[in-house]
């Protein structure tokens, strides 16, 4: 070894790889204002498109006159059903096999549908020839409850045969979707039937909305001359955008090109295909020039995909001991119009069937009725994977109230029915696989952080001294493990509209050894763009800030699924590991021939190949690149490339263990939150900064849904939360510090041992803050209180408590 | 409708456009001088991603016409730090990494701007209150409040070196 030669420590922190916490590549762009996001696009001769919205949530529709819109000075087109209907795009189909009215075709179903799309010169113009635009509708009843909904005459589907099957089976009633079953309901009605101790609870996970900062929109070009399609916008999966918009519209898919920019924040919002997307698409195509449509806030909160809206009613049994022995959960699912949920297709209703939760469960049932009713369509996974933030909501309110009918700790009935360490791979009585865990030893760090029992005692004095009048505040321990099933999908079960939920990236490293890597998912704020760099790095040895990450380009990037559900680091971070490992074996081969020895007689070390047993004679990862595009090297091609096509074998299953310390003025609701302790297990750790950063975000937008966000609605369907005056996001003034902690149990399957992050704090967070108020009220028996506890909603529990007598 | 010729300081530059009475001047500042580094987030004053300076005071750019900006004196993102040197409040951001999907991010950097203009020395309260006028959907604020404290605590160790 030369005296240039740096020690192999600071080789490894020069490749800034996996584990260091790498500050962000993306971040001198947005710090000085240089994002490139979908609103800051502009091209010559660009239109702006924006909807003409129904006024009601049900009501046909007897006219729409656009003659004055029309000929208003600098509007180009106005678009109905009736314009879209020649080239069969007036109904588009949904991710969940039903299909959805793109412009209203006869009737409206929701407030805020679309009814005409305006094409003018520019913003203003489209909001005047809007109010121009004359639509005669007749009122029809509205149905808001999805229970009364399956009682109903009032047909809101009336394009569907009722008497046929639907994507998912059987419909029952004319308001009905499917009924979705998995597990033993027979053995588990007799298990419980049987059973020492029975909980039972009813609950309902509100509906609300995942409210990116940056609101949904695209731009569509259409060049004529070359017959090519440009598509920008704001898709959380630009791979399968190019292929739905091909097999809507004809456009053979080569001459489509799908580009996702910088987007700002997505947490499921930005998966769904909607109908502006078609529009622009059309008006771009009648006029011959790009055309913008940016959805505005309200627009965004009344119309593009809702998440939750389950109404889910419990039983769970015991022994007298509290070792659980069966669960039963039945879900009536508020899809709202039309079935456009965002799920996997053999999944209707996501992976509701992970809520045996972090628990050894013998026998379980799940089913599932998704009901249409007059509101927006949507019933995407806001910030988790599909449906487990409604599961692990579910299981972790069970325990509690389980753990009330025994009068027991529920700290120690979680212990005593953990998954043991020893269990896994688990095969859950609802099917999954789990693939690794230690439960207890992330239960005993985070209660022995938070000095639990002192904290019981701490909350027991304060008890006392409520009864005695010394005080009027309550304090609550919020409580919560969860289990997060990320990572979708293997193959063999999951796909969207069919396309098999793999994910890639393609590496070709330059001659002079920086590297560009292209994946099939799109960050949204994630930081792709640093961390898969950090992944390669470790796996290829060039220096993280030598490789560039590309993502949202279909023209360029290897065939993806796209970012939602945790998915990226499990399956395209994977793809992205065994694509370096086929560079790395080129490059041995490479090195061995430039060594003048064997294949064999080479090995990897942080940046380079070395003869084994003499580290002095090596060839950089620079030397090999650099030979294997200048050197004739017998047998091999020149270049130095990859691509994989990663297909998972199994999800991940990341967990965590959260702590909720809460301070509740039982006369005013407020609520103050005390501390926060989250302990999350992610498997392998590829950026701590990133993780904390992501795991404070997720805890927020929980904090935010159990303590006050929601979608409303009153009796006739009208949105009483489209704007952010009532629709919570909380300020910084209402978002407590949080405190991380972590263990690392690696996934067996993925090439790199990591299970995804993003969303565990918002599937563990919610029921943590749920937990915590109702916990405060335990004593004066409360049970169950459905979320949002906003201050008026914590008011009326503590008031129907008789706490204000 | 009749467009009025707008005489406006941006960033040290004078600049002079047409607007209708009507246009936001979010939308002048993005769509006629071209610099799109406040966003629109809501359209109704409460997310702060259009942030900006206006003679002295923190603005919603969203919630003003630009006629009423007539002859003001603006600063936007576009006019802390540049390429070659990245404002100490930039340079924070991202030390601590206080942003994620960046949306927010310029908004926040010129409100905490701002606050640090009113009260060189804030504590974390303040700083919280402070910047309860920009929501951020991604962070948590955590990392953003110890990006601000940061910066203050930089700016403020300069100027006693300077004295």
């Amino acid at each position: 070894m030369n005296d240039l030669t740096p020690d192999r420590e600071e080789r490894v922190a020069n490749l800034k790889g996996m584990g260091c916490s790498r500050k962000r590549v993306e971040d001198a762009r947005f710090t000085q204002g240089k994002g490139n996001y979908i609103d800051d696009m502009s091209l010559p001769g660009m239109l702006t498109g924006d909807f003409v919205r129904s006024q009601y949530a049900h009501a046909r529709i007897k006219s729409i006159n656009t003659e004055a819109a029309l000929a208003l000075d600098g509007v180009i087109a106005v678009l109905t059903a009736k314009d879209l209907e020649p080239l069969s795009l007036h109904w588009m189909p949904t991710l969940a096999g039903d299909r959805q009215m793109v412009l209203a075709d006869g009737k409206v179903l929701f407030q805020g549908q679309e009814i005409a799309f305006v094409v003018a010169r520019d913003r203003y113009i489209a909001s005047d020839a809007i109010e121009l635009v004359e639509v005669e509708y007749e009122e029809l009843p509205v149905i808001i409850d999805p229970l009364k909904s399956l009682q109903s005459d009032v047909v809101l589907r009336e394009d569907l045969d009722p008497k046929a099957p639907g994507a998912h089976g059987p419909r029952k009633h004319h308001n009905h979707i499917f009924t979705w079953e998995v597990g033993d309901e027979a053995g588990t009605n007799a298990v419980i039937a049987d059973a020492d101790v029975v909980a039972e609870a009813s609950m309902y996970y509100h509906r609300t909305h995942p409210c990116p900062l940056e609101p949904c929109g695209c731009v569509a070009s259409m060049d004529k001359v070359n017959g090519k399609l440009t598509l920008w916008g704001t898709f959380q999966a630009p791979h399968v955008v190019r292929t739905v918009a091909s097999l809507l519209s004809g456009i053979e898919e080569h001459n489509i090109r799908v580009i996702s920019p910088d987007i700002g924040g997505g947490f499921g919002n930005k998966v769904g295909v909607y109908p502006g997307y078609v529009c622009s698409i059309v008006a771009s195509i009648v006029t011959g020039v790009p055309v913008k449509w940016v959805e505005d806030r309200m627009d965004n909160l009344m119309t593009t995909a809702f998440a939750r809206d389950y109404w889910m009613t419990g039983k769970i049994s015991a022994t007298k001991d509290g070792k659980i022995t069966g669960l039963h959960c039945h879900v009536t699912a508020d899809h709202g119009a039309f079935d456009a949920c965002a799920d996997p297709t053999r999944f209707p209703a996501g992976f509701m069937s992970i809520c045996t939760g972090s628990y050894d469960i013998p026998i379980a049932y799940l089913g599932v009725d998704g009901v249409y009713t007059n509101k927006a369509p949507g019933g995407v996974s806001y910030r988790c994977s599909f449906r487990v933030t409604e599961a692990v909501y579910f299981i972790e309110r069970m325990i509690e109230v389980l753990a009330i009918e025994m009068n027991m700790d529920p700290a120690e009935l979680r212990r005593i029915n953990f998954i043991k360490k020893e269990q896994f791979p688990y095969k859950s009585a609802l099917g999954w696989e789990y693939d690794s865990g230690d439960y207890h030893t992330a239960w005993d760090k985070v209660l022995k952080a938070v000095d639990y029992e002192g904290l019981r005692h701490e909350q027991a004095e304060r008890l006392e001294a409520f009864k005695r009048g010394e005080t009027r505040n309550l304090m609550g321990i919020g409580l919560s493990f969860f289990t997060e099933i990320v990572g979708a999908g293997p193959v063999k079960n999951c796909d969207i509209l069919g396309m098999g939920m793999f994910d890639s990236c393609e590496i070709r490293i330059h001659p002079t050894g920086s590297a560009i890597a292209r994946l099939g998912t799109i960050s949204q704020g994630q930081g792709h763009a640093t961390t898969f760099a950090q992944i390669l790095a470790s796996e290829i040895g060039i220096p993280a800030d030598s490789i560039t990450i590309e993502e949202g380009d279909t023209d360029t990037a290897p065939y993806g699924l796209g970012t939602y559900g945790s998915r990226s680091t499990p399956v395209a971070g994977a793809a992205t590991a065994m694509a370096g490992r086929k560079i790395r074996a080129k490059a041995q081969m490479i090195a061995a021939y430039l060594l003048e020895v064997h294949d064999d007689d080479v090995e990897f070390d942080v940046d380079r190949f070395v003869v084994k047993g003499a580290p002095e004679r090596f060839k950089t990862m620079g030397e090999i690149a650099y030979a294997a595009y200048n050197q004739a090297i017998p047998g091999i091609e020149p270049g130095l490339e990859a691509v994989s096509y990663y297909d998972p074998p199994n999800m991940t299953y990341p967990f965590g263990a959260y702590v909720c310390v809460m301070d509740i003025d039982v006369d005013t609701g407020v609520t103050e939150i005390r501390r926060f302790y989250a302990l999350d297990d992610c498997g392998t750790r590829i950026n701590p900064m990133v993780i904390e950063g992501q795991i404070h975000g997720g805890l927020t937008e929980a904090l935010a849904v159990a303590m006050g966000q929601e979608i409303a609605y009153d009796d006739l369907g009208n949105v009483k939360t489209g704007t952010l005056m009532d629709f919570f996001l909380p300020t910084a003034w209402e978002v407590p510090n949080y405190e991380t902690d972590h263990t690392v149990t690696p996934s067996p399957h993925h090439p790199i041992g990591a299970k995804g992050v993003g969303e565990s704090p918002h599937v563990g967070g919610v029921p943590c803050f749920s937990n915590a108020v109702q916990d405060a009220f335990r004593p004066f028996g409360n049970r169950h209180t459905n979320m949002p506890h906003d201050h008026w909603r914590i008011w009326q529990m503590a008031n129907a408590l008789g706490l204000h007598d | 409708m009749t467009k009025h010729i707008l005489k406006m300081t941006v960033n040290g530059e004078t600049h002079e456009v047409l607007a209708e009475p009507r246009e936001l001047l979010v939308y002048v500042l993005r769509e006629k001088m071209g610099m799109k580094g406040a966003h629109v987030g809501c359209d109704t004053s409460h997310c702060g991603a259009c942030t900006v300076e206006i003679d002295g005071k923190s603005v919603k750019s969203c919630t003003m016409f630009a006629v009423q900006a007539q002859g003001a004196n603006i600063t936007t993102i576009e006019g802390l730090g540049s390429p070659d040197g990245l404002h100490v409040l930039q340079q924070s951001f991202k030390e601590h990494h206080g942003l994620q999907c960046g949306y927010c991010t310029p908004g926040m950097i010129t409100r905490a701007h701002r606050l640090l203009q009113e009260n060189p020395n804030p504590t974390e309260a303040e700083v919280r209150f402070g910047i309860s006028g920009n929501i951020c959907r991604c962070t948590g604020y955590q990392n953003i409040v110890k990006a601000i404290l940061s910066a203050a605590a930089e700016i403020n160790a300069a100027k006693e070196a300077a004295q």
